[in-house]
């Protein structure tokens, strides 16, 4: 028995937040918050997508973000399936534009995609009929992260224009810090970047930031994001920084660098005692298990609001009944 | 140095129109008679609104053979230089195998002596399989045949060996032509480092990659008095290099392609792998820094450094992709469009930078409208507009940064050394 299909939703995809206007951003944050609702349910599943099909294409190991899709597929009754690179045909040398012509052949409503490569998930866009989200594509986005980061710093400061947000780290090779700096700037909120010279991208202020290598900087700050620092950085070839030792006691987010009222935020995994010290990462400031639990209904958001008709203010309650 | 073609046919025509021949000061509405391959009369009074020019000269086509004929052959390159009103070009030794011993080069010329519909010549390698170690036998390779020598591609790193190479090569007596790239600074750079690399999170490939090597490799010039020739600039700090060291006497000369000459790094947040080439594409200031070194004749040629790729290399994400887009058959019309129409370049200086400018660098009969002289001649409809499709290529790829644009100025008919390969 068929349904009749919801008119085609305002957007295809959700590539880049570059691509969105602030209207959407709220609508699917607003959309997230009545979501929240529904975790705290002792039944946590809403039919919503019931028949529907997502599918996750992971070329990239993760662990927060292949989670929370495929629960937030499931939370709203879509059949979900995920394909990882490894062990697949991929190992084959199978490109990505056939694996996403053969996925497709399988008619998914959705292709959720993280990849190492820039620009992957709107190749795998031009070969295929399902709307496709972006988990990650190399240093370019991670617009999910960025939306779900806003989620958090919303429900634990009570607002977002006007907020000051310090993003603290290896800026250079971060997809987060690039998405949320422009997600910040949509909502009308004021974002900083810091690090050391070398891994702050000439240019970076186009992206609607400002810029300082110094971590004094972040004492206006309302909210200190804090970016993985690699150990691959420091090597031999790469040499970003000389050691983690230097880099710790220059831009390592300790307790004496935390001043009172400011949360810290990090989108993990942490490399304690590199970027962030564990009192910090454990203190009541932290709201780092927040953003995991804020992953789950803003993906199911975005995969409400690519797939249904969007309206300002959704009316989710009412499936609840 | 010499050129190989397939046979040496001679063809008989007329053509009209306005012949602009600016190396000779010629700019007149003549009527040119072409009778067995050579011009024969020249007369006043031509009709028609076509314009007659000394044909094009490309110093520095890919071709692709051996080793990748899916992605070019000799002919389909010369067909395609006959389609873009070339009569001569050069080709590039970074082939599979490397053009670096007679015997290799010796192989290549026979084949364009079958294939080549256009006068062909071949680089051949500085170093034995570009690996820049060991020198190639320069003398032998000249005496073959070879038009220059080349590293493209790969830059020569070694400043020790660029100072053997530049020595050395005084024997053949044949220029050193160079890619200027510090691998050191351009490494995992994808594209120019400025504004759309940082927003996009592409590796970033910064102008002094180019420049710190043009530095280098123009004061070894000058120390050695051997000349250079500075293929694909694409930076304001390299022109300036360039100026600095011709005002000093070295001898130098420099190209730039017409990519170059038009895009700027913004056409790369399309993230469209037809835009991605190496040098890449940079920034609006270092645009107008070529072209108006272009404009003063600092920069001398046009150069296409036309690389087909085949297309399932190209069509992934833009940092998996290889670097390279074609030319030979835009290039005249994406520059007319893009410089002349809008009154950046004159119509004279695009003419004589596309031939005599190529010719001169490399020794190379310069292509003259003059009774008595062989017929090299391009015919072209400046007002012809025309959409760049991948049907419409004689070349065996695709990858242009041109697809789907709508074009002003067609070559219709083209002479190489006296025979018709395009038209009439």
């Amino acid at each position: 028995m068929s349904e009749l299909r919801p008119p085609a939703p305002p957007r295809r995809h959700l590539l880049s937040i570059r691509d969105l206007e602030r209207d959407d951003v709220e609508r699917v944050l607003d959309t997230a918050r009545a979501l929240a609702g529904s975790l705290d349910r002792e039944v946590k599943k809403l039919p919503t997508l019931r028949g529907r099909t997502v599918v996750n294409l992971f070329y990239e190991s993760s662990t927060r973000t292949l989670a929370s899709f495929e629960l937030a597929a499931k939370r709203l009754s879509a059949d979900t399936m995920s394909v990882r690179s490894a062990g697949s045909s991929v190992d084959k040398g199978e490109s990505l534009k056939d694996t996403a012509l053969t996925l497709s052949a399988y008619d998914p409503d959705v292709i959720v995609v993280r990849h190492p490569s820039i620009g992957a998930p709107e190749l795998v866009a031009r070969n295929t009929a399902a709307h496709v989200v972006n988990a990650g594509d190399g240093k370019h986005q991670h617009p999910t992260q960025a939306l779900l980061d806003l989620h958090t710093m919303r429900e634990a400061v009570g607002r977002l224009a006007g907020l000051q947000v310090a993003i603290v780290g290896d800026v250079s090779h971060s997809r987060v810090a690039r998405s949320l700096v422009q997600a910040l700037d949509l909502v009308g909120a004021r974002a900083l970047v810091v690090g050391p010279p070398t891994l702050l991208p000439r240019g970076i202020e186009a992206l609607g930031c400002a810029m300082s290598t110094d971590i004094g900087a972040i004492a206006d700050a309302d909210v200190v994001y804090v970016l993985r620092m690699q150990a691959e950085r420091m090597g031999p070839g790469e040499a970003y920084v000389p050691s983690l030792r230097e880099y710790a006691a220059s831009y390592g987010i300790g307790p004496e660098r935390v001043r009172r009222g400011q949360v810290v935020m990090h989108p993990g995994p942490m490399n304690r005692g590199a970027e962030i010290d564990p009192r910090v990462a454990d203190s009541g400031a932290a709201l780092v298990t927040d953003q995991v639990r804020a992953g789950l209904v803003v993906r199911m958001a975005v995969l409400y609001d690519l797939l249904t008709v969007a309206a300002v203010h959704v009316p989710v309650h009412a499936e609840l009944a | 140095m010499t050129l190989f073609c397939a046979n040496g046919r001679s063809d008989s025509l007329v053509v009209e129109g306005r012949v602009l021949a600016p190396a000779q000061g010629i700019d007149e509405a003549l009527r040119v008679t072409v009778t067995d391959g050579v011009i024969s009369a020249i007369e006043p009074g031509g009709t028609g609104g076509l314009v007659v020019a000394p044909a094009f000269i490309d110093p520095h086509v890919h071709l692709r053979t051996p080793g990748r004929e899916d992605e070019e052959t000799i002919r389909s390159g010369t067909e395609a230089a006959a389609a873009g009103g070339y009569c001569a070009i050069l080709g590039m030794p970074n082939t599979e195998p490397v053009v670096d011993s007679a015997a290799v080069l010796a192989a290549l010329l026979q084949r364009a002596r079958e294939e080549a519909l256009v006068p062909t010549g071949f680089m051949a390698a500085i170093s034995k399989g570009l690996r820049g170690e060991e020198l190639t036998e320069m003398v032998e390779l000249a005496a073959s045949g070879a038009a220059a020598f080349t590293d493209d591609g790969r830059p020569v790193e070694s400043a020790g060996f660029m100072r053997r190479a530049l020595q050395y090569s005084a024997l053949a007596k044949l220029p050193l032509a160079l890619h200027c790239e510090e691998p050191t600074l351009s490494r995992g750079g994808h594209a120019h480092e400025g504004a759309v690399s940082a927003e996009l999170g592409l590796g970033a490939y910064p102008p002094t990659a180019e420049s710190v090597m043009v530095v280098r490799d123009l004061a070894l010039a000058d120390a050695e008095s051997r000349a250079i020739h500075l293929m694909h600039l694409s930076a304001r700090e390299s022109v300036a290099a360039l100026e600095h060291a011709l005002s000093n006497g070295v001898s130098a000369s420099g190209e730039v392609t017409p990519h170059h000459l038009v895009l700027t790094d913004e056409a790369v947040r399309s993230l469209d792998p037809n835009v991605k080439m190496n040098p890449p594409l940079r920034s609006a200031d270092d645009r107008s820094a070529l072209r108006a070194a272009l404009r003063r004749g600092s920069i001398s040629c046009i150069a296409t450094d036309h690389a087909p790729h085949a297309r399932h290399e190209k069509e992934v994400p833009f940092e998996e992709a290889p670097f390279g887009v074609t030319g030979l058959e835009t290039a005249f019309a994406a520059l007319h469009t893009h410089l002349v129409v809008p009154g950046e370049l004159s119509l004279e200086t695009l003419l004589e930078r596309m031939s005599a400018g190529p010719a001169r660098v490399f020794g190379l009969a310069e292509p003259r409208i003059e009774v008595g002289a062989r017929a090299n001649l391009v015919v072209i409809d400046l007002d012809s507009e025309w959409t760049v499709t991948e049907e419409g290529f004689r070349s065996l790829s695709a990858n242009s940064w041109l697809l789907g644009e709508t074009l002003r100025g067609r070559v219709v008919t083209t002479v190489a050394d006296g025979r018709v390969v395009l038209g009439a």
